[in-house]
């Protein structure tokens, strides 16, 4: 079994109104449950706005820390599962899912090694 | 038998075989880099022992049993040593059924692997130009017009993400097999296309990935013979390359199919290419493919270019049309709507297309306008032609129909 990162973008700004939100968060619960059943989960988590996001770096000698995200850009990091599957198309079988769902693209990605949920 | 007779049998099963035994020991061993270097080194070996030796019962065999067992010794030296990755290769090679001869469909779960879609186009056209088609990375590079090096990087990166993001060797399932055949397909066309219509360089067609392309249509006819749009590829591309030795003059320039001297066509590929076709007509299931090789076969049913049944094509681009509408298929509709119509009826059509990049929409538009008596419009739409030519082949052709124009 290899393990995968899926990450989720989602735009910057607009957030679906609750009624729709509601529906979509009921379906990616069936498709962990899913996940699980299938015996790949590992975790997984939401994330809250870029804006909330602090960078440390190093630069000119010295450890800075800054407000804001990494990367500025139209898209960023929303969420993100980390899956155990036999091999990617398993793996992109259960992107294709959360993308049906969430209208979203998902990345998917292998890990190096194995890790521990 | 002489040694060049031998050489030259050997270099026949290295075509013949390669894929094949490449296809065999990735399955045993579940690594693409082991599989490769096994073989190489099987046919290295073949081309010592084989003049002195004589060819053995079954060459294929030979090479597949000795490119595995040289393998199994390579990795138990290099497992013994704590290497991991051989350990892997040979857990993998242990676990399978003891089955060693190639089966039927090691080769087309390798094509599915080569042509993923999680694979880069042009990654996909190299893998499986290097492992089904067995050319060298040089060769690849070559045909592509890319430096070798670049080429190089191009395959290992590949192979590379086959393995760490574990793209499997298998026959996709049904539900996805449909989705993943077309982009199989759309590679070997690619590759036919490229050599059809070399995008760049001095030459109009570069015969051997042509025929490469023909051999792999092939393949995948023998290895998929219930999917019709594997046998429409394939006649589309036997028809195509029916018509090769009339597509050119001697010096290399290009002519159209109206101007070509039919009697050069090759009437054995033509014989195998329209039963390709009726076979397909007979299940029922037009796509893409098997709609263009009708439309190919009309043409090859005409015996001199005002014999064509212009109505019939323009029923099958109609046909197209339905099942993919793309810009292009609408260009080649509008040549049969002028050559049924007329070009006035045909340039309306012509002029609503967004396909300004396309070299072949300012040729066809340029021929309407000449046609149409609107010399000066002609002489611009060739010059936008000339601009975007592909090869000195093409540039000459549309430069010498700028000159016949009319005096403005």
């Amino acid at each position: 079994m290899k393990q995968y990162l899926l990450s989720m973008y989602q735009p910057q700004g607009e957030i679906p109104p609750p009624e729709v939100l509601a529906g979509v968060m009921r379906d990616l619960g069936a498709i962990n449950e899913e996940i699980k059943q299938a015996g790949g989960w590992v975790f997984s988590g939401g994330l809250h706005a870029p804006e909330t996001a602090t960078v440390v770096r190093f630069a000119d000698g010295e450890l800075l820390t800054t407000d804001g995200p990494f990367a500025e850009g139209k898209e960023h990091l929303g969420g993100f599962w980390i899956i155990g599957a036999p091999d990617l198309d398993a793996a992109l079988a259960w992107a294709r899912k959360i993308t049906g769902v969430t209208m979203l693209p998902i990345e998917v990605r292998p890990f190096r090694d194995r890790i521990e949920g | 038998m002489l040694p060049a007779d031998e050489a030259g049998e050997i270099e026949r099963v290295f075509r013949a075989e390669y894929g094949r035994a490449v296809a065999v020991l990735v399955r045993v061993f579940g690594d693409i880099d082991i599989a490769e270097e096994a073989v190489q080194d099987a046919f290295a070996t073949a081309a010592q022992r084989w003049p002195s030796a004589g060819l053995p019962p079954s060459p294929a065999g030979w090479i597949i049993t000795t490119a595995r067992n040289r393998a199994v010794d390579r990795l138990r030296r290099e497992a013994s040593r704590q290497d991991r990755h051989a350990q892997a290769a040979l857990l993998h090679a242990s676990a399978k059924p003891a089955q060693e001869g190639p089966v039927r469909d090691d080769r087309l779960r390798l094509i599915f692997t080569c042509c993923h879609p999680a694979l880069a186009v042009s990654a996909q056209v190299a893998l499986t130009l290097r492992l089904l088609g067995g050319l060298s990375t040089a060769e690849i590079a070559r045909a592509f017009l890319v430096a070798e090096p670049a080429m190089a990087q191009r395959l290992v990166r590949a192979k590379a993400k086959i393995r760490d993001a574990g793209i499997p060797f298998r026959i996709p399932y049904d539900a996805d097999l449909t989705i993943r055949l077309r982009s199989v397909l759309a590679v070997v066309y690619l590759i036919f296309n490229e050599g059809y219509t070399a995008t760049s360089g001095a030459r109009l067609v570069r015969e051997d990935l042509c025929a490469e392309a023909i051999r792999l249509g092939r393949l995948l006819a023998e290895l998929m013979p219930d999917e019709p749009e594997v046998m429409g590829l394939l006649a589309l591309m036997l028809l195509t390359e029916s018509r090769r030795p009339a597509r050119s003059t001697p010096d290399g320039g290009l002519v159209l199919l109206a101007d070509q001297d039919r009697g050069r066509w090759d009437r054995g590929l033509i014989a195998e290419g329209h039963a390709l076709v009726r076979r397909c007509l007979r299940r029922g299931q037009p796509g893409p493919y098997q709609i263009q090789a009708a439309i190919s076969a009309v043409h090859s049913d005409a015996a001199t270019a005002a014999d064509t049944d212009w109505a019939q094509i323009l029923a099958l681009y109609d046909q197209l049309l339905a099942v993919a509408p793309t810009p292009v298929a609408a260009l080649n509709r509008a040549v049969a709507v002028a050559e049924v119509s007329g070009p006035a009826a045909a340039l309306p059509l012509v002029d609503e297309l967004s396909l300004g990049g396309y070299q072949m929409f300012h040729a066809i538009r340029a021929g309407l306008l000449r046609r149409l008596g609107r010399a000066a419009e002609a002489a611009q739409a060739y010059d936008a032609a000339i601009a975007l030519a592909r090869n000195d082949a093409e540039r000459d052709f549309l430069q010498r129909s700028r000159q016949a124009l009319p005096d403005l």
